[in-house]
């Protein structure tokens, strides 16, 4: 509208709000007139899932004669079968006693007796919560997959970190896989390797390997070339300098990698709890399909303590000073702690003793069914007014507008925000999407990710700058924030469903504060990245604290708040996925059908594959728009 | 080492660095003459060095000096390919360079050629010792061996006692130390110095020089030292080369250079270096007048004309410049004031 | 070259290794697991036997009794993963199960695994007769007359409209993994309605106590046995009656589910080398009010699985003592 009024001053200005505005418009008119033409609704028996499902029966029928799965994916599989076993087997052997003796070895070698405290302690919390034996499964499963990526992983990471070429390559599959939401990984695991833990090592591997080589080779290229120019004009050869020197500089750059991989594994490895593999999630699986939060507390708890002490101990490492190698002493000491925990398993019995066990179930279900009745009524006037003024009208919109409409909306918006590649990338991932047979469903997801990621920026935003003008705030809302980022993103789902049970809503509130973190933490830092000098020029010419905001630190902080939405809807999407367990509906409840039910499974494996899709779509806009110039110095068109 | 004495030390004849992806492209052309921005515009390629050639005489020090983007570290990485030369050939001690292989080229750097860089690049992982015996522990010497020569070094560099410390707990100057004497524990013929004193402080960076004088004294190496420091060239370097743009635009003695500029660029640079301090009486002595005296004391012509400034206030006569038994030339008080203040004498292109 | 070195190596070993190749039921070889995950001991005393979890409260009773019986009577060690229904039937290709015990019909799933692949075999009726169905609350029948009628559905659909449901009537249903005609009977009877997935059983109890309770309108789909018919007044709507052969093609039901015959189900292995922990669970077999005392227990009463299931065992020493094998 305000199209037509512009237009006297013969100001550069005129475009930048009047093409958008225009398509506004053009889109509003498109769908009033087609409303209700061109829809594609979604058909359970569409034939791409037909086909997938068959090819599915296939596999099932043919895994013991097809020689690609009996000379290959069976051996495969197989192999990482009894990797795990073998894990699961020496630790369960171990006892408690002795679990807890060896973390404490190592968290000695790791950051001293601090560190070798919190670990004892954490790893006692596990018994303490009732729930030693699956996590102790859970530790099998990640000690599997992390080993199995960082033997892979660290060694491609070094060859990325050393060829260039190979880094060009292999980026941007690494970037696909880091947006892939976890559950997308799941159901071709499943098709190739059957359920059990071998696939939800697999899973994991996939999900945890992106950060053992994206730092390993960070961390190889950022080894002094000069250390490396030096051992070469010595006459080092190529090998001696790659041991003796890159290896040893970037080592802790390397811990790094370790941690960021077993972290990843360990928020995937639950999530493989849904196709059969053993350990925690299964607890929180089990407490999702009771609405039982006092099943899924002690194993929430259990997985973030795990989170805790696995990160700390990691990081520790990975801080120590680049030459304070291992003694003879510090290793007598830690294999001291060690043997005493393995000693007294001979000792003590096997099983934790159950006195030291918290009975929390009880406790935890009144106090959840207390929350309920006491908050229903705000809870429900929120779950109902988002439901009914935000997802559904929005809903509507999205699946009832022509699809055509809707790609071209999406093409000129990613055209307008982040230019012609992205444009065309997204279009042809909303061209695949509707070839699958899933477009309803991928609307409806696109309206829960909207309807997130909006609440999202709001708060991160709030939060952010209030975080940034306040050094105290800022203090108080770290560690949160740390603790925070430290939890898999399953965990999130518990306080949600405990709150709101299961909807779409619930999906929407677990993403929301599963995402808000990292967005916050991004916001924050871009306005602290805003150089003191700029602010002091500001200030000195009078500007009050909110012209500063507006004027000077938002847009010098555009960068990183431009990350900070492209992370937090990549993380949305993820998260509302997963909040198919709490009802969260759409693509993400066909995956959940597809492992559920045998004639889903090939919806299931289209809607990951659309999940992917979504992905890559909303992660291509919001990274165009992060590379595009500011629109400050942008020529006028 | 078997060399024939008249042999040089190192020889570089025409040597050609450019970079980018259309080197050799604008190698076989006459781009290759293009200035540096018009060549980049055109061909996309960086000339970093051209067609530079000199020779080091054994134990001599060679001073390349020039400012930052003159080529003048990649000249050096030239020399044991740790950049390899587009162009050109290189010969150390008699052997091409350009024609070792992969092995023959690391047992040149393990035993004949050693660098000391800008930076250090100590190992931040390994004790003092262990970063003096990396040289020694790549060629394969025991653990009991390369520890008995670093500590050797350790003690000839002054850093006895430090052996077991980590580099992070070394001053900058000491530092520096760690990496000449891991350059020296292999026993090389030549060392090689990429400003090796330019992230150092003032006073630490005289001291350290100091340090390079006093070693090359005592171990006789040959040396090619690169810098940016016009003073620190022209207090160690035997011979200087200038160079600006991947070229050599003159190369000579301190005196050559501050006496006789050979264009604007290197007389813009020596401007404010004192001549006095520098200049010989050979470059102000002019031949005696008829009827002159002839019995003002007698100077060696390679006399600093500073050094001589007392001993021409002090007598009433022309000094007698020497060169051994053979008169050179005179030079009265007249001569020293116009010189010190400034102006050309007339005689000192005759007496180049 | 190293890479090209590295493939061969690879090639050679898996060549070497795989000489008839792998099949899926291969598990590794033993002596990485000495603890022995392998399915069961041969003999009684040790060995593990593997009861999947299905996701409701009923099964989790069965389930909870026999374990405690094979545990304290037979000294197995149990592990109760947690499996939903049609998934669980493929652990028992890959040996992550053994035992599944509440069936609910699953007649492909029987011709496949049973028939053609041969790694799972029926162990005889649980004794509990099952039959699932649409309900809404008592108070909705007395109200709205002729509303158990499903003719009568449309008419009342607006009732059943909720903010997830839109403009058609909200049909609540359970756990994505369980038995499911509801798309295709609204698809094939006509009906105003749509499924909105409450996900679990949980939901379903909860949604309709609220209902009795507040007077809330609600239709769902649940199932008997189940403990909830003895603590809420339900009504069963009536479908097109069953019968044999009305459900054979799952696009085009049109008619209510079959009661069935609940059953068990375990693995090949399981029967062949699972000695008398196969007979105990062969030999198990209770009422329907057998199972909804305990499920009741673990519902209601706060008791974990294995105290509702030690409670029952000590009232019902006569029932149970039948199971043992000799």
């Amino acid at each position: 509208m305000s199209a037509t009024a512009v237009g006297s001053p013969p100001r550069v200005k005129l475009p930048r709000w009047a093409v958008p505005a225009a398509a506004a418009v053009a889109f509003a008119v498109g769908y009033v007139v087609f409303r209700g033409v061109g829809t594609l609704p979604h058909d359970d028996e569409a034939g791409t899932f037909v086909a997938l499902t068959d090819a599915r029966e296939w596999v099932d029928d043919n895994k013991n004669a097809n020689p690609v799965f009996l000379y290959f994916i069976n051996y495969i599989r197989l192999f990482i079968d009894g990797l795990f076993q073998t894990f699961e087997t020496v630790l369960h052997a171990l006892g408690w006693p002795g679990l807890l003796g060896v973390m404490g070895g190592i968290g000695w070698l790791a950051g001293g007796w601090r560190i070798a405290l919190l670990g004892v302690a954490g790893f006692a919390s596990f018994g303490v919560l009732g729930v030693w034996e699956h996590s102790v499964d859970t530790l099998a499963l990640v000690a599997t997959a992390v080993l199995l990526s960082l033997l892979a992983g660290l060694p491609l990471g070094v060859w990325v970190g050393r060829s260039p070429r190979l880094r060009r390559a292999i980026t941007p599959v690494l970037d696909y896989m880091q947006i892939m939401p976890t559950f997308a990984y799941l159901a071709p695991m499943v098709l190739f390797f059957q359920i059990g833990a071998p696939a939800g090592v697999a899973a994991t591997i996939i999900y945890a390997i992106p950060p053992a080589i994206r730092i390993t080779a960070l961390a190889i290229e950022q080894v002094s070339p000069t250390a490396v120019e030096a051992s070469a004009s010595l006459g080092a050869t190529r090998w001696q300098t790659l041991f003796k020197v890159r290896l040893p500089l970037a080592r802790s750059t390397m811990t790094l990698a370790i941690n960021q991989t077993i972290m990843m594994a360990l928020s995937m490895v639950v999530i493989a709890n849904l196709i059969a593999a053993p350990g925690l999630g299964s607890d929180i699986i089990k407490g999702l399909s009771r609405e039982n939060v006092g099943i899924m507390l002690p194993a929430g708890l259990a997985i973030v303590v795990m989170a805790v002490v696995l990160d700390r101990t990691t990081m520790a490492a990975a801080r120590q000073r680049a030459h304070a190698g291992l003694s003879l002493l510090k290793l007598a000491v830690a294999a001291g702690i060690a043997a005493v925990g393995v000693g007294l398993a001979y000792a003590l019995p096997p099983e934790f003793p159950s006195a030291l066990e918290l009975q929390m179930g009880g406790p935890v279900n009144e106090a959840v069914r207390w929350a309920e009745r006491t908050w229903y009524p705000v809870t429900d006037a929120l779950k109902e007014f988002t439901t009914r003024l935000l997802l559904n009208p929005l809903d509507g919109v999205l699946t009832t507008a022509p699809w055509w409409l809707i790609a071209a909306a999406v093409l000129a918006f990613a055209f307008w925000a982040a230019g012609v590649r992205p444009a065309l990338t997204a279009l042809g991932c909303l061209l695949a999407i509707a070839l699958l047979g899933l477009w309803e469903h991928s609307m409806q997801t696109l309206t829960m990710v909207f309807v997130a990621v909006t609440v999202t920026l709001a708060i991160g935003l709030l939060l952010g700058i209030a975080a940034a003008r306040s050094p105290r705030f800022s203090a108080v809302q770290r560690p949160l924030l740390d603790a925070a980022q430290t939890m898999p993103s399953f965990v999130y789902l518990l306080p949600a469903l405990a709150l709101f049970g299961a909807t779409r809503f619930t999906a929407i509130f677990a993403s929301v504060i599963y995402a808000v973190p990292p967005v916050v933490r991004l916001v924050e830092e871009g306005l602290r990245g805003v150089p003191p000098t700029v602010v002091e020029a500001a200030l000195s010419a009078g500007s009050t604290p909110g012209q500063l905001l507006r004027k000077v630190q938002l847009p010098m902080a555009r960068k990183s708040i431009l990350l900070a939405v492209n992370q937090g809807i990549v993380m949305t999407l993820a998260m509302v996925v997963l909040g198919a367990m709490v009802g969260g509906g759409a693509l993400g409840y066909d995956v959940v059908s597809g492992f559920s039910q045998r004639t889903d499974f090939g919806m299931g494996f289209a809607a990951g594959i659309a999940i992917v899709l979504l992905g890559i779509m909303l992660d291509r806009i919001t990274q165009g728009a992060d590379r595009r110039p500011s629109p400050q110095k942008r020529k006028p068109i | 080492m078997g060399l024939a004495p008249e042999s040089a030390a190192i020889e570089v004849k025409g040597l050609w660095k450019i970079f980018g992806s259309a080197a050799e492209k604008v190698l076989n052309s006459e781009d290759k003459h293009l200035e540096a921005a018009p060549l980049r515009e055109k061909t996309g390629c960086t000339a970093a060095v051209r067609d530079v050639s000199f020779t080091v005489r054994p134990g001599e020090v060679f001073v390349v000096m020039g400012l930052s983007g003159s080529g003048k570290s990649t000249l050096v990485r030239c020399l044991t390919r740790l950049i390899e030369p587009s162009a050109g050939e290189i010969s150390i001690g008699g052997e091409d360079i350009g024609k070792a292989s992969p092995t023959r080229l690391r047992e040149i750097r393990r035993h004949r050629v050693s660098m000391v860089f800008q930076h250090f690049g100590l190992l931040p992982h390994r004790r003092v010792i262990d970063n003096v015996a990396y040289g020694l522990e790549v060629q394969g010497a025991t653990k009991a061996a390369r520890h008995e020569r670093a500590r050797e070094i350790l003690s000839l560099v002054g850093l006895d006692g430090h052996g077991d410390a980590y580099p992070d707990q070394l001053s900058g100057g000491m530092q520096q130390r760690v990496g000449l004497a891991r350059a020296l524990a292999v026993d090389p013929e030549v060392m090689l110095f990429d400003e090796p004193f330019s992230a150092l402080d003032p006073l630490i960076r005289r001291d350290m020089q100091a340090e390079v004088i006093r070693l090359h004294r005592e171990v006789g190496k040959t040396m090619v030292f690169i810098t940016h420091d016009l003073s620190e060239a022209l207090k160690l370097g035997e011979r200087i080369a200038i160079m600006r743009s991947g070229s050599i635009v003159q190369l000579g003695t301190p005196e050559d250079l501050v006496g006789a500029p050979a264009d604007d660029y290197v007389a813009d640079f020596v401007r404010d270096v004192p001549r006095s301090h520098v200049l010989t009486l050979r470059w102000i002595a002019r031949p005696p007048e008829p009827g002159e005296a002839l019995d003002g004391p007698a100077l060696p012509a390679a006399t600093v004309v500073k050094d001589a400034i007392e001993v021409s206030s002090g007598s009433g006569h022309p000094i007698r410049v020497m060169d051994g038994d053979e008169l050179v030339g005179v030079v009265d008080r007249v001569d020293m004031l116009s010189f010190l203040a400034g102006h050309e004498t007339p005689a000192v292109r005759a007496g180049a | 070259m190293k890479i090209r070195l590295l493939a061969g190596l690879l090639t050679l070993g898996l060549a070497v290794a795989g000489c008839g190749g792998a099949k899926v039921e291969d598990k590794p070889s033993s002596a990485a697991a000495p603890s022995g995950s392998q399915s069961a001991a041969p003999a009684s005393g040790g060995g593990t036997v593997k009861i999947a979890i299905n996701p409701w409260v009923g099964y989790e009773a069965s389930a909870n009794v026999v374990a405690y019986l094979l545990k304290k009577e037979l000294g197995y060690t149990v592990e109760l993963p947690e499996i939903k229904e049609q998934l669980a039937w493929e652990g028992f290709e890959t040996g992550d199960v053994d035992v599944i015990i509440e069936n609910w019909g699953h007649p492909d799933l029987k011709k496949q695994y049973i028939d053609e692949k041969k790694v799972a075999q029926t162990a005889g009726s649980t004794g509990n007769k099952g039959v699932i169905g649409w309900y809404i609350p008592k108070w909705m029948v007395d109200k709205y007359p002729g509303i158990t009628d499903y003719k009568n559905l449309n008419k009342y659909a607006d009732l059943f409209k909720t903010s997830e449901s839109g403009d058609k009537g909200q049909l609540l249903f359970g756990d994505p993994s369980y038995v499911s005609n509801e798309d295709a009977l609204i698809k094939n009877l006509k009906l105003n309605l749509k499924v909105v997935t409450g996900g679990s059983e949980a939901a379903l109890i909860k949604g309709a106590q609220q209902a009795q309770e507040q007077k809330k309108p609600l239709l769902f789909y649940f199932w008997d046995p189940h403990w909830l018919f003895s603590k809420t007044e339900l009504a069963r709507v009536n479908l097109p009656p069953y019968a044999d052969g009305c459900d054979a093609d799952p696009k085009k039901v049109a008619c209510d589910y079959a009661e069935m015959d609940l059953d068990k189900i375990v693995s090949t292995k399981f029967a062949t080398s699972g000695g008398k922990a196969f007979d105990l669970v062969k030999n198990f077999t209770w009422t329907n009010e057998d199972q909804n005392a305990v499920a009741d227990d673990m519902t209601n009463n706060g008791m974990s699985g294995e105290d509702a299931a030690k409670k029952w065992v000590e009232a019902n020493t006569a029932k149970w003592q039948a199971w043992i094998p000799k």
